[in-house]
């Protein structure tokens, strides 16, 4: 099965992650390095188009379109599901590195570790985690990029494993934490939607490397970005915490 | 209340300031808040699609926004200004009866007249407040290909919560071609749009000024 090198699960991670709780850190100038029309626009005073404050201004808007998308979004409005004979092959990698710094995690070392507002802390192994009870979906991904791709994705709900960890299911935030770093931050109406998957499997074999060996979390009302690959780490917070790429200017909600 | 249809000229030469104006106030101010927010989504929009071209072309990278992210809070954010100027122009329009006065009907063979006199140099455009058959028909088709634009954007941005707009646009992957088409004729209207209003300066003044 999968011999995996490296063993670290950085648990630093979880603990800086889980003091980033301070109000909003991660919203501010999150354009910044990222505008070259922008610096541009400086370098001749001209900061009408791409400058500081009409990055305010659009980071305003993008928090009012999270409140529109949290209201848009039904709790119990299923993504559509398809037919075997739909799934795209093959299915297209992404992710912020290439396909080969994909991080490779020691199965045997591996623990899923708990933060935050969740009763029983305890770490899970990978072999407590498969012993869940599963489901398979085939449902579209779609990316920020515009392109989608359908697969299947086999796990168990989020919201059984939040229930019998003693979540506050009344928090706001699922903050994920991933082993190279990574991290995302989603709302808790979207954690305990049904479709909303801890992925152990992907095409019906163990979750591949590059797909996000040991665990994913698959969120088909989601853009695909806010689905993290290689989860170590789950806490269940009421501070927002933003995420890699929300950092860096996507929408944080970004629900379908 | 339906809105004149013509423009009172004294014996003087001069206009009428007294005459309602060629275009009401509602229709200069909706016209000009729209092409901003028009300008914003096309500019933004090519920065969308640069992330992942449906055809074998990109628009120029200084496309509005620097990057994906950039382009995608411009695109969402200018969104609500085209939404609600437009629900105010047309709600407005159709209080005052506008379309069906300016733009209906386009009888068959005025159009074809018209379009031999556009193509030969020969439409007049003496009488600003009526529209010719080329005319209408194109206001009535940007109008339309407004209305495809939007519901075909909020079909790709809420494919699970829109689904049965999605799935009318024939599902995410089609909506998204849809997409492009609706702003590829809205690019070909505004070419046309902006060369007219050059030949015939009058009607740039009338957009600005209502006389």
């Amino acid at each position: 099965m999968h011999k995996r090198k490296i063993a670290t699960v950085d648990s630093a991670l979880l603990i800086k992650d889980a003091a980033r709780q301070l109000p909003d850190p991660a919203r501010r100038l999150f354009l910044r390095n990222t505008l070259s029309l922008g610096a541009l626009a400086l370098l001749t005073g001209c900061d009408i188009v791409d400058g500081p404050s009409s990055e305010k201004a659009l980071r305003v808007v993008s928090e009012f379109n999270d409140w529109v998308q949290a209201r848009l979004f039904s709790p119990n409005r299923l993504a559509e599901t398809y037919a075997e004979s739909a799934i795209t092959k093959p299915f297209r990698f992404n992710a912020y590195y290439s396909e080969e710094e994909a991080p490779d995690v020691d199965e045997e070392a591996y623990r899923l570790k708990l933060d935050g507002l969740i009763a029983n802390k305890q770490p899970w192994t990978l072999d407590q985690l498969y012993a869940l009870p599963q489901q398979s979906q085939i449902t579209r991904l779609v990316c920020v990029e515009g392109w989608s791709a359908i697969g299947k994705w086999t796990g168990a709900p989020l919201a059984d494993f939040l229930r019998r960890v003693g979540a506050d299911l009344t928090a706001k935030y699922v903050h994920f934490v991933c082993a190279e770093g990574y991290s995302v931050s989603i709302d808790m109406p979207t954690a305990l939607h049904p479709q909303t998957q801890m992925t152990f499997r992907f095409a019906d074999e163990v979750l591949p490397t590059k797909f996000g060996f040991p665990l994913r979390i698959r969120m088909p009302t989601k853009l695909g970005f806010k689905n993290p690959k290689h989860v170590v780490g789950l806490a269940v917070l009421n501070n927002y915490t933003g995420g890699y790429w929300e950092d860096r200017g996507y929408n944080w909600f970004s629900g379908l | 209340m339906v809105e004149s249809r013509t423009n009172t000229v004294d014996i003087r030469g001069g206009v009428d300031v007294r005459a309602a104006p060629i275009h009401p106030l509602y229709v200069r101010v909706t016209h000009w808040i729209n092409a901003l927010a028009v300008l914003i989504m096309i500019g933004s929009g090519w920065q969308i699609y640069n992330a992942s071209p449906l055809f074998d072309f990109t628009f120029p990278q200084s496309s509005l926004g620097g990057w994906l992210a950039g382009g995608l809070l411009w695109h969402f954010a200018a969104m609500w200004l085209l939404i609600a100027n437009g629900l105010i122009y047309l709600v407005l329009g159709l209080a005052r009866d506008r379309f069906r006065h300016k733009l209906l009907p386009i009888r068959p063979r005025e159009l074809v007249a018209d379009t031999i006199a556009a193509l030969t140099g020969k439409l007049r455009h003496d009488d600003l407040t009526r529209y010719n058959a080329v005319q209408k028909l194109f206001y009535l088709g940007i109008l339309l290909a407004g209305i495809v634009i939007v519901a075909s954007g909020f079909a790709i941005w809420k494919p699970v919560q829109l689904a049965p707009l999605t799935s009318l646009l024939g599902g995410y992957e089609a909506a998204r071609y849809v997409h492009f088409f609706a702003m590829a004729a809205i690019v070909a209207f505004l070419v046309i749009h902006i060369v007219m209003a050059l030949l015939v300066p009058k009607s740039l003044r009338a957009m600005i000024t209502g006389r």
